[in-house]
C-alpha cells in the first residue's frame, strides 16, 4: 500500500465557524492515490464538519478543495459525487422498505427516463460486489440485512456511482469485531485497486490498524499528521486529547453479597419470538456484571425489565432476596440506579430547565415538594451540589437540557443515578457517544460506586469499555444470556463468536 | 335469501354496479396513494372530490364539453392540492390538520360558490352526462362510461410509474428516507410538492365522475364519506395501486349488496343496517389487512433541509 504521484485530494486552508464556534481553522491536507487516511479527533473535533464541507454538504468559509486536480465547487453533493467522492454515513442513510437494488440504482437515472435499466444494473452491482468481496442479495429488501451487510451496501453504492474516494464516518462503530475485520479486508482491496480512503474514527486500535497516515484534529484544528509506522497509541491519545489521559484503573474488588438475582426470565415481545429467553445473571455488590452483545439481540428487553418499565411473563427476578416490583417508582425507592441508553429521549425532558430535570426522580419526595408543590429552592440547591460535584459544565441550571452537550448531559444524569448511593446501577451503553475525556469521567464514576459495594450491570456493545469495567462477562444473543464468565477468560475473539450467535460453549 | 343473493351475482347488472360504484374510489384510492407513497398524507381528499364534482360538472353546464369538465376539476383539484403541499411539505405544518383543513375549505366553498351560480332553484339543473360505451363489446365494460376504463388504465399506469421508473423510485424514496434522496441530489420538497399535486388532481377527478358520469346534477353530501373511505382503501392495499383496485372493488361489492337487501325488502332489518354494511366490512378487512401493512417510514413526517 504505498500512495504514488499527484495527491487525489488536496484541502488548503479550509475554515468554517458556526456562529461564534470555530469548527475548523486552517485546515491543509493531502490524500494520495491508494492511501487510508485516518481522521482522528474526539467528539467536537470538527471531524465530521471537514468531511461534510468535502463532501458538498456545508460550505467552507474559506479555503478551497482540490479533486483530481480539478477545483471543486463547494456546497454541492451532486459535484462532489460527480468527481468521485463518496461518502459512507455513520448513520445509514438507506431506506428499509426499499430493495437494495432500489437503494443503489436511487438517482443514478435521469429521473423522467420512462423505464429502469434494471438488468444492466445487477449485472453492474454483481460485478462491482464480486471484485471486493462484498457479497449482498440485491433483492433482498433494507430493512431484512444485518448493519454490517447494511454498510456494505452503502460501500457498494458508493462505488457504483464511480467512487474513488471513500469517506467512512466511524463505519466500527456498530460492527461485531468480525464484521470490523470484514470491512477492513474490503477496505484492503479497495485501495489495492487504487482507490483512496478517508476513515474517521476515534478508536485508536483500528486507527492503527488501519490506515497508512493519521491526521489528528482537536478544537478544529489539524494539530499532527504522523505515518502510523512512527506514531504509537500513547502518542496518538495525548495529541487527540491535548494533555495525557490517565484511564481509570480498575482495583481489586471483593464481590459482596448477592444482590440481583434472575431466574429462568422469559419476556414476551410482540412476535412469536420472545424478547428475553430463559435468563439467568446473579450480580453480587461490588462488582460490574458486563452484558456484551449486538444492539437488537434482548439488551433493551433486559434493561426495561430491570428498570422497571416491564415485567416478566415467566421466572423471577430477585433484589436482595425479595420480587422487584415492575413500577419504576417503587423500583427507585428500593434504591435502584439507572443510565439509560437513551441520554436525550428517556433519560431527560429537553425543553425542561436542568434543574428540574435533575429532580426527575425524586421529586415527589418531601425533599422536594410540600403540600403538592415543588420546593424549588432545594431542587436548586441540590442540582447546584450536583452540577459541582459532577463537574457539569453549563451556563445555568435554568437553561434547558437539550442545550447540554452529550458528555455533559450524561454527567448529568450520572450524578441523579447515584446520588443517594443506589445499591443496584443498572448501566445502559453509559458512554455511548462521548469524547475519551467525558468515557473517563463516566469510567471512574461507575468504578467508584463499585468500590463502595454497589452491584452493576453494565449492558454495552462497546467491547473497549466492556473490557475496561467488568469483572464478569456475559454475552447476550438472540434474547438468550450466555453464562457470566470472568473478563479474563474472554478474548474478543471468542465474544466476538459469541455475539455473532455462536453456542457460547464452543466460543 | 341465499338463493336470491347468488341470483344476483349472476346478473351483469349487478357487476355493471359494481364497477360503476367502484370507479371513484379507484380515482380517488390511487390519488391518496402517490400523496402518502411520497410521504404525505392528503385528507383533503374529501374536499378535493366535492371540489372537483362541482366545478366539473358547472363547466360542461356552463357549455364546456364533459372532458374539458373533467380537466377542469383535475386543475381545480391540484390546485388545492397546492395548498395542501404548500402547508405541509413547504412550510413543514401537521398533515392531518392542514389536511381537514382542506376538507372544509373545498365544501364550503362549493356550496358557496352553488349558491351564489343558482340562488333560486328547488331542483338542480342537469347535464347530460357521459354516455355508456356501446361501441366496445365487452360485457360490462361496455355499460360503463370512459371515465371508468380510465380508472381501470390508470390502476396498471400509476403501478408501473411507481415500481419501474426512476421518478417513481425517487417518489418513494422521499416517502421512506428522504435525507437519503436529498443525499443523491433529489429535490426532495419538489418530488413532495409534485406528488401531492398530481395526487390531488386524481382526487378531482374521482369528484367529477359523481356528477359527470354518475348522476348528471350537482348535490350536496354527493361525496358523502368516500374520500375517507380512499383514505382507508390505501392502508387496506398496502400502498399498492393493484390491491387498491382490488380494495376499491371489494367496498363497491359490498355497497352493491346493500343496495340490493335495501331494495329487497327485507324488513325483518332495519335498513340502515344494510347501510352500514360496506363500512363494517372495510374496518374489518383493514384490521385482518392494515397489521401487515409497511407504512412508507417517512409518512407525515416533515422535512426540512439541513435538519437530522
Amino acid at each position: 500500500m504505498t500512495a504514488t504521484g499527484a495527491p487525489v485530494l488536496r484541502l488548503r486552508g479550509i475554515g468554517k465557524r458556526f456562529g461564534p464556534v470555530i469548527a475548523n481553522a486552517d485546515i491543509s491536507l493531502e490524500l494520495a492515490r491508494g492511501e487510508v487516511l485516518a481522521l482522528l479527533g474526539e467528539n467536537g473535533a470538527g471531524k465530521s464538519t471537514l468531511v461534510s464541507i468535502l463532501f458538498g454538504h456545508y460550505r467552507a468559509d474559506s479555503g478551497s478543495i482540490e479533486a483530481f486536480g480539478q477545483p471543486l465547487p463547494p456546497g454541492d453533493p451532486a459535484a462532489a459525487l460527480a468527481a468521485g467522492i463518496g461518502m459512507v454515513h455513520q448513520h445509514f442513510t438507506l431506506a428499509d422498505n426499499l430493495t437494495v437494488l432500489e437503494n443503489i440504482l436511487i438517482g443514478t437515472e435521469p429521473l423522467w427516463q420512462p423505464f429502469s435499466r434494471r438488468r444492466a444494473a445487477l449485472a453492474r452491482i454483481h460485478d462491482t460486489a464480486a471484485r471486493f468481496g462484498l457479497a449482498v442479495d440485491p433483492a433482498a429488501r433494507v430493512a431484512r440485512l444485518s448493519v454490517g451487510e447494511k454498510q456494505r451496501v452503502e460501500i457498494l453504492k458508493a462505488l457504483y456511482r464511480g467512487a474513488r474516494v471513500l469517506i467512512l464516518d466511524e463505519p466500527t462503530a456498530v460492527l461485531t469485531p468480525q464484521e470490523s475485520s470484514a470491512l477492513f479486508a474490503t477496505l484492503k482491496e479497495l485501495v489495492a485497486e487504487g482507490l483512496s480512503i478517508i476513515f474517521i474514527s476515534h478508536k485508536l486500535d483500528e486507527v492503527l490498524a488501519v490506515s497508512d497516515r493519521v491526521a489528528v484534529l482537536r478544537g478544529g484544528r489539524l494539530v499532527a499528521e504522523r505515518a502510523v509506522a512512527e506514531t504509537s497509541k500513547a502518542e496518538l491519545a495525548t495529541l487527540m486529547v491535548g494533555r495525557e489521559v490517565k484511564l481509570p484503573q480498575r482495583a481489586l474488588s471483593v464481590p459482596g453479597p448477592l444482590r440481583l438475582r434472575l431466574r429462568g426470565v422469559r419476556v414476551d415481545g410482540h412476535g412469536a419470538q420472545p424478547r428475553l429467553d430463559g435468563v439467568d445473571l446473579e450480580v453480587h455488590g461490588g462488582e460490574i456484571v458486563a452484558i456484551a452483545g449486538v444492539s437488537g439481540n434482548g439488551q433493551a428487553a433486559l434493561a426495561e425489565l430491570l428498570c422497571g418499565l416491564c415485567a416478566a411473563s415467566a421466572g423471577r427476578v430477585e433484589l436482595d432476596g425479595r420480587p422487584l416490583p415492575a413500577d419504576p417508582a417503587a423500583l427507585l425507592a428500593l434504591g435502584v440506579g439507572r443510565i439509560p441508553e437513551d441520554r436525550t429521549g428517556i433519560g431527560t425532558i429537553g425543553d425542561l430547565p436542568v434543574w428540574q430535570n435533575a429532580i426527575l426522580e425524586r421529586w415527589r419526595s418531601p425533599r422536594f415538594s410540600r403540600w403538592g408543590l415543588l420546593r424549588r429552592g432545594a431542587a436548586r440547591a441540590f442540582t447546584q451540589q450536583l452540577v459541582a460535584a459532577g463537574d457539569v459544565r453549563l451556563g445555568s441550571i435554568e437553561q434547558p437540557a437539550r442545550g447540554l452537550s452529550g458528555g455533559n448531559l450524561q454527567k448529568l444524569v450520572l450524578g441523579r443515578a447515584l446520588d443517594g448511593e443506589p445499591g443496584l446501577i443498572i448501566a445502559q451503553q453509559p458512554s455511548w457517544g462521548l469524547d475519551i475525556g467525558a468515557v473517563a469521567a463516566v469510567h471512574e464514576r461507575l468504578l467508584a460506586a463499585r468500590a463502595r459495594g454497589a452491584a452493576l450491570l453494565l449492558i454495552s456493545e462497546d467491547l473497549d469499555e466492556v473490557f475496561a469495567l467488568a469483572d464478569r462477562i456475559a454475552v447476550m444473543s438472540h434474547g438468550q444470556l450466555g453464562p457470566a464468565r470472568p473478563g479474563a477468560e474472554w478474548t474478543l475473539a471468542s465474544l466476538g463468536l459469541a455475539m455473532a450467535g455462536a453456542r457460547h460453549d464452543a466460543a | 335469501m341465499w338463493i336470491e343473493l347468488l341470483g344476483w351475482l349472476g346478473q351483469p347488472d349487478y357487476w355493471v354496479a359494481v364497477l360503476r360504484i367502484a370507479t371513484p374510489l379507484i380515482f380517488g384510492t390511487l390519488g391518496v396513494l402517490l400523496c402518502e407513497r411520497a410521504g404525505v398524507l392528503n385528507l383533503g381528499i374529501e374536499g378535493i372530490m366535492v371540489i372537483g364534482a362541482f366545478t366539473g360538472w358547472l363547466a360542461v353546464h356552463a357549455g364546456a364539453g364533459l372532458w374539458t369538465g373533467v380537466l377542469i376539476a383535475a386543475l381545480c383539484g391540484a390546485a388545492f392540492g397546492a395548498l395542501h403541499a404548500l402547508l405541509t411539505v413547504l412550510l413543514g405544518l401537521s398533515q392531518h390538520v392542514s389536511g381537514l383543513g382542506v376538507t372544509l375549505l373545498g365544501i364550503s366553498l362549493s356550496s358557496y360558490a352553488y349558491r351564489l351560480s343558482f340562488p333560486q332553484v328547488s331542483t338542480p339543473p342537469t347535464i347530460v352526462p357521459f354516455a355508456p360505451m356501446d361501441g366496445l363489446g365487452i360485457p360490462v365494460l361496455a355499460q360503463q362510461t370512459p371515465l371508468t376504463l380510465l380508472a381501470l388504465l390508470a390502476v396498471p399506469l400509476l403501478a408501473y410509474l411507481l415500481q419501474r421508473t426512476p421518478l417513481g423510485l425517487a417518489l418513494r424514496m422521499v416517502g421512506e428516507s428522504p435525507a437519503s434522496a436529498e443525499g443523491q441530489g433529489l429535490s426532495v420538497l419538489g418530488l413532495r410538492c409534485g406528488a401531492v399535486i398530481a395526487g390531488s388532481a386524481l382526487m378531482g377527478v374521482a369528484g367529477s365522475f359523481l356528477t359527470l358520469s354518475a348522476f348528471n346534477a350537482f348535490y350536496f353530501n354527493m361525496v358523502n364519506g368516500r374520500g375517507w373511505i380512499c383514505v382507508a382503501l390505501v392502508v387496506f392495499a398496502g400502498w399498492r395501486p393493484g390491491k387498491a383496485l382490488l380494495g376499491a372493488l371489494l367496498f363497491a361489492f359490498c355497497d352493491t349488496l346493500q343496495l340490493r337487501l335495501q331494495q329487497g325488502g327485507h324488513a325483518a332489518v332495519p335498513y340502515q343496517v344494510y347501510l352500514m354494511l360496506p363500512y363494517l366490512l372495510s374496518i374489518l378487512a383493514l384490521v385482518v389487512m392494515a397489521r401487515r401493512a409497511q407504512y412508507p417510514q417517512a409518512l407525515m413526517q416533515p422535512y426540512r433541509r439541513g435538519e437530522r
